[in-house]
């Protein structure tokens, strides 16, 4: 692009720019709410197991429950999968979702030692 | 397009990572390499829930006897606040601020380090302490290579973030390594989502019984 380009092109650029710069402090603003939701689900998973009230029945799917709410938004919004251009990542990942379920599954239920 | 040209803030894309057809290349590759390590994860998670406190007689330590929560708290506050500040690091990458950029790599850098000296702390403290060695049962080596194997990736992540730091020092933000800091932050960020099921599964679990 030659200087004559951009000059006549700056304007443009430069309300593109503003736009974008909102944009993004917008978008982090949602970064530091996720993690602030995501030391509150450690701080409620740790809390739960330090107590030691609770029965075991209904404390480890709970704190499965509260891990794979955290590892959602750290996909979705630390590593951007909600932003656009991700469905063949997300398609990846949620084939090694599967896989994982499926062995760890086959391992706690069917194995014989 | 010349990869290494340069720009400014104002015709700086608003995707940098993605603008090139190799950043493009590494962004989609990179995705389908941590589906894999997914994979590798549960195979390691699946292997030490079977054989969890199989241990040959009543001398060996169980988890229960074994962890600390305390010091597995701080690790997890650690390595998730090391995740927020890569966030910012790729924040400051795509509005072009290269020094914000690599100081947020910076600390993220240091809180890696934090996280590693705790773990490495805490397998020794294992070893001294409880003769909870690699070798000692079917338990401890499924343990320590699923933890291990966590351990190894954070310490791979710290050289690789290092490497890049260095490298890119005098060199500024352009499309050809933008790709290469935006791939590293995905990389820490999946340590963190293995830490979030290894404190869960392993130490909080392994708590409870």
């Amino acid at each position: 692009m030659n200087m004559e380009n951009e000059q006549v092109k700056n304007p443009n650029l430069r309300a593109h720019h503003d736009y974008r710069r909102k944009k993004s402090a917008k978008e982090m603003q949602v970064q530091v709410v996720t993690f602030a939701l995501m030391i509150f689900l450690t701080i409620v998973a740790f809390i739960a197991v330090g107590i030691g009230d609770f029965s075991v029945k209904f404390i480890i799917p709970f704190i499965l429950l509260l891990a794979v709410i955290q590892v959602g938004f750290q996909l979705y919004y630390f590593m951007h999968a909600s932003q656009k251009g991700h469905e063949l990542p997300m398609f990846f990942m949620y084939s090694a979702v599967i896989i994982a379920f499926v062995t760890v599954l086959a391992f706690v239920t069917i194995i014989w030692w | 397009m010349n990869a290494e040209e340069r720009y400014t803030p104002l015709n700086w894309p608003d995707h940098p990572e993605t603008q090139t057809l190799e950043g493009k290349n590494k962004f989609l590759g990179f995705w389908l390499f941590l589906a894999g390590e997914t994979v590798l994860f549960a195979s390691l998670f699946a292997t030490y829930l079977a054989l969890k406190d199989s241990v040959p007689d009543s001398s060996h330590p169980l988890a229960k006897d074994l962890f600390n929560l305390p010091l597995v708290f701080a690790m997890t506050m650690i390595l998730l606040t090391s995740s927020i500040t890569s966030v910012y690091a790729i924040y400051h990458m795509r509005n072009y601020h290269f020094k914000k950029m690599q100081a947020w790599f910076v600390i993220t850098v240091l809180l890696g380090a934090g996280f590693l000296a705790l773990e490495i702390y805490e397998f020794t403290h294992y070893v001294h302490e409880y003769h909870f060695t690699f070798g000692s049962s079917a338990f401890s080596s499924a343990y320590y290579t699923l933890v291990g194997t966590h351990g190894a990736h954070v310490t791979f992540g710290l050289c690789w973030i290092i490497a890049l730091l260095v490298r890119n020092a005098k060199r500024g933000l352009n499309l050809y390594n933008a790709p290469k800091y935006y791939v590293a932050s995905l990389y820490w960020h999946f340590i963190d989502v293995v830490w979030v099921f290894i404190f869960t599964v392993v130490y909080l679990i392994g708590k409870v019984g």
